[in-house]
């Protein structure tokens, strides 16, 4: 009998080897997969233990804060927004229930201190517990609420970026949200179904007609690629055939043969119109690309809740070798969509000499000893040169001066700017201004939208930007 | 150096992976536990000791390693035990009394473990009345019938019946394997024992499926058979039976696999666990997710997610428990959770050198009803620890046995107890007379 009690025994051993066969699949070989596995939980669970890192506004205000729910080995950290709905939409929430949205996921790694695999063995073998970096974000509390007091409920976005860094110091969508509450499983639910789109960031994602701010970006084109200069006289008669088609004056105005700066002044469509056409497809792509149309901006958010902005059929952005009516698309119709960010990013590109820099909202990550990682401001590209920079800059003075954008004027301080009015049907327009200030020195470029308005650009939005402006120059380097 | 000195040098890792693994847990939840339980600890090691002791008195010739690897699986239980919860420690240490008790009152009373053979029918009997009495008298536990709950106290009958249908088996198949052997036909290359020696395989093959449909457990229905198939090879040398039993075993199941419904589900939820993640196939998801956090050396003892973090309003360990049971079936997931695959690994091993000196002692019994005793007794225990360990790793479908020596539990501890009594028995008679043999030629 011995020999069968050996084979047994055998078996025995073979069957413990697919044991441990198994075991050391699910524990090492397919451990990622599994811990990957949309049912499994246990990372989601195990984050919340981690204190997750502050986010602190430039001036130094918490807008997100962890809280210790529960003692001991059990306790969790629990996501709190002091500033309610102010932050709302750029800042997003971090809820174990709801996941992550805004700069709470681009920026989760830092939050919860994620580091690279050796630096965490090294910290697990000291006893360190996991914690989060805090980290500074650009967004200014005074301008924010300036923006928000502005809007006054209406539906729209304001964006406001420092010209010569990029960083944004405000971005509102309104209608808003507050964070805190999207805990609530039934208003979570209400804010997604809502028509008006609260969790929407309309800064990023929403796509408007830019209307004649368009024609700040025409006017680039047209400078810089050496066709035209301030100086240069065409006819501002109304209506003239633009790609066969009658197009229009606002309010059908005529205007005699004038130049440039009376054309900017006054945004004369038909005048601007023709300028789009001489130009043509190629120059205008190019330089709509150079400002960053046809790809997603690169501002630290999700990729999701960033929009390209451009001309689109259906959901498809069209190039220069699409049927398209560039005479239109230089004055801000056709199918052009921007979004208020990108059109900040115009505004800031003309404050800045002709150079665009990447738009941030992070300025800072402080680690918990203390260390620090500054933002060093990025360039994305040489839109035009200083001097096509200094001439729109001039053009775009007289706007605020004595144009469309006379609401916008700061007392003591030189404006830039361009107004536009997008109709959507009669008598409902999105009212759009961007401009930056002081023009000679500009320290802050903004772009507004209010949506489907019976108001026009100028009036609507110029107070809206002359409230931001004076809420970011007042205390102006800041905490920056 | 003698057979109890060198036993009592192997239990010094026991006493150091009690000291560290307690250590461990309470500096990882120094926030939670008083110095007080480490008591719980000490009073594993007092026990260990005193079995030591007993073992010393009465069998002094007995396998040395076997006491020490059944502590070493103790002491891993202990300290995860310990972990999940310092009452579950302290209910356990408890259960090690009680299983010491009737671990010493086996050696004392049953001086003779050849008198068992005598009762070999009462003893059957009252295996198979323990195996279907949770039908009548229990509960379903996922299913399963393997419990009788009286007042606070929950009975697990299989745990005894195991010892007494393997007993019954001994000593039935001892008597019968010549019987059995002679007059074999071939037919199709396979040899065929006498339809008349038939009857008794079919009578187990049939007990084995009604455990399979009465009970609903295939875990216990996989044991048992198992055991019996080890035990017919072991005493016959044909392999043709174990072949024969096998097919049988396999067409039976796969006919109820398909016919009733909670075994079709148990068979579907392995093949696919994450069909339902959320639903039917939760238990085994979350026990590959737990192991998946393990990796190589593990989270560390204590730093494992068992509840739910934030949950205030837990009163005891399956409250708000992530992996379901995580003291009784899964704690094997545990293990590799916090110890990693080495963790596993190692008590693999302890089960695998457990079945070694089971299986030496099989091979040193000089009459063949101890040989089968040992064989049976030891290979029940082996794949008692394969079917749960292959449970909870899905290499079978998960049931619900638990895992000898570690998991928490009273029956199981005082039914291996004695499980632990009758091998060391005759573990002791073997190697005494070895030893007397040894000394006679000096």
């Amino acid at each position: 009998m011995n020999r069968q009690i050996v084979k047994l025994f055998g078996l025995i051993l073979l069957l413990y080897a697919l044991l441990f066969g198994f075991t050391s699949y699910w524990s090492v070989f397919d451990a990622s997969s599994l811990k990957a596995n949309t049912a499994n939980r246990r990372p989601l669970l195990e984050e919340q233990k981690i204190k997750r890192g502050d986010i602190v506004a430039d001036d130094g205000t918490v807008i997100a804060h962890s809280r210790p729910v529960g003692k001991g080995n059990n306790k969790i950290y629990v996501r709190h927004y002091p500033e309610g709905a102010l932050f709302g939409n750029p800042i997003g929430y971090s809820f174990v229930d709801r996941g992550r949205v805004g700069f709470e996921l681009s920026h989760n790694d830092e939050l919860v201190g994620n580091k690279t695999e050796f630096l965490s063995i090294l910290d697990e073998l000291q006893g360190h517990a996991q914690v989060g970096d805090k980290v500074q974000s650009s967004l200014n509390p005074t301008a924010q609420r300036a923006a928000v007091n502005g809007l006054a409920g209406r539906r729209g976005a304001v964006v406001a970026m420092v010209p010569s860094t990029g960083e944004i110091k405000a971005m509102v969508s309104i209608p808003e949200y507050d964070p805190n509450s999207v805990q609530n499983s039934r208003t979570f639910q209400r804010l997604n179904t809502d028509n008006s789109a609260p969790l929407f960031n309309r800064a990023t994602q929403a796509g408007y007609p830019p209307g004649s701010t368009m024609k700040v970006v025409t006017a680039t084109a047209a400078l810089d690629s050496g066709q035209f200069t301030p100086g240069s006289v065409l006819s501002g008669r109304s209506p003239q055939t633009i790609d066969g088609v009658p197009l229009s004056n606002s309010g059908g105005e005529q205007f005699g043969d004038i130049d440039m700066t009376t054309a900017l002044t006054n945004s004369v469509n038909t005048w601007w119109a023709q300028v789009g056409e001489k130009l043509g497809k190629d120059i205008m792509f190019k330089y709509m690309d150079r400002y960053g149309f046809d790809s997603k901006p690169r501002l630290d958010l999700p990729a999701f809740q960033l929009a390209a902005s451009g001309v689109y059929s259906g959901n498809r952005l069209l190039g220069p070798s699409d049927p398209i009516d560039i005479g239109r698309v230089a004055i801000g119709q056709e199918r052009l969509r921007v979004t208020p960010l990108q059109m900040a990013e115009v505004a800031a590109t003309v404050a800045n000499k002709g150079e665009l820099m990447e738009p941030r909202l992070w300025s800072k990550v402080i680690q918990p000893d203390g260390r620090e990682t500054n933002l060093s401001p990025s360039h994305q590209s040489r839109v035009m040169s200083e001097d096509t920079a200094s001439e729109l800059n001039t053009m775009m003075q007289s706007v605020v001066r004595e144009g469309t954008g006379t609401a916008a004027a700061v007392s003591g301080i030189d404006v830039a700017g361009k107004t536009g009015t997008a109709e959507i049907s009669t008598g409902v327009n999105d009212a759009w201004f961007i401009g930056f200030a002081p023009a000679s020195d500009p320290q802050i470029a903004i772009a507004c939208i209010v949506e489907h308005t019976s108001g026009f650009g100028g009036p609507t939005c110029g107070p809206i930007f002359k409230a931001v402006a004076e809420a970011t120059l007042q205390n102006g380097g800041s905490g920056g | 150096m003698s057979a109890r000195t060198r036993e009592l040098f192997a239990l010094i890792p026991v006493a150091l992976l009690v000291t560290a693994g307690f250590t461990a847990v309470l500096i990882t939840n120094s926030d939670k536990l008083g110095n007080l339980s480490l008591f719980y600890g000490a009073y594993f090691l007092a026990l260990c000791v005193a079995t030591h002791i007993i073992i010393r008195i009465r069998l002094p010739d007995a396998d040395p390693f076997l006491f020490p690897l059944v502590a070493l699986l103790a002491a891993f239980g202990m300290v995860m035990l310990y972990r999940l919860d310092s009452g579950l420690a302290r209910d356990q240490a408890n259960w090690f009394v009680l299983g010491l008790v009737l671990f010493s009152a086996t050696i004392i009373f049953l001086r003779d473990y050849a008198a068992l053979e005598r009762y070999r029918y009462l003893i059957a009997l009252a295996g198979i009345l323990l195996l279907i009495l949770p039908r009548f008298l229990g509960h379903a536990t996922n299913d399963a019938y393997l419990a009788i709950t009286a007042g606070p106290v929950t009975f697990q009958p299989t745990e005894l019946a195991k010892i007494c249908i393997v007993i019954f088996l001994a000593s039935y198949l001892n008597e019968r394997r010549e019987v059995l052997v002679i007059g074999t036909r071939k037919f199709a290359g396979l040899v065929l024992p006498p339809l008349k020696h038939l009857g008794p395989l079919l009578v187990v093959w049939g007990a084995a499926m009604v455990l399979l449909v009465f009970i609903r457990d295939l875990g216990s229905s996989v044991m048992f058979f198992g055991a019996f198939l080890a035990l017919i090879y072991v005493a016959t040398a044909r392999i043709s039976f174990v072949i024969i039993g096998l097919l049988m075993f396999v067409l039976g199941a796969w006919f109820f696999s398909h016919t009733a419904a909670h075994i079709h589900e148990r068979f579907e939820i392995w093949l696919d666990p994450f069909k339902d993640p959320g639903g039917s196939g939760y238990q085994i998801s979350q026990s590959l997710f737990a192991q998946a956090d393990g990796g190589l050396f593990g989270r560390g003892l204590g730093d494992s997610l068992v509840q739910l973090p934030g949950a205030t309003h837990c009163t005891n360990v399956t409250d708000c428990a992530i992996l379901p049971a995580p003291h009784t079936d899964f704690i094997y997931a545990v293990i590799v959770d916090e110890l990693g695959l080495f963790g596993g690994a190692a008590v693999v091993l302890i089960y695998a050198l457990i079945s070694e000196r089971g299986f030496k002692t099989a091979v040193l019994a000089e009459d063949g009803f101890s040989k089968l005793l040992a064989t049976g007794l030891t290979t029940i225990l082996a794949l008692q620890a394969f079917v749960i360990i292959g449970g909870v790793t899905r290499v079978i479908p998960l049931t619900g046995v638990t895992l000898p020596f570690i998991s928490y539990g009273g029956s199981s501890i005082v039914a291996n107890f004695i499980l632990l009594a009758l091998l060391l028995m005759i573990s002791d008679r073997s190697r005494r007379r070895v030893r007397l043999q040894q000394e006679a030629l000096e």
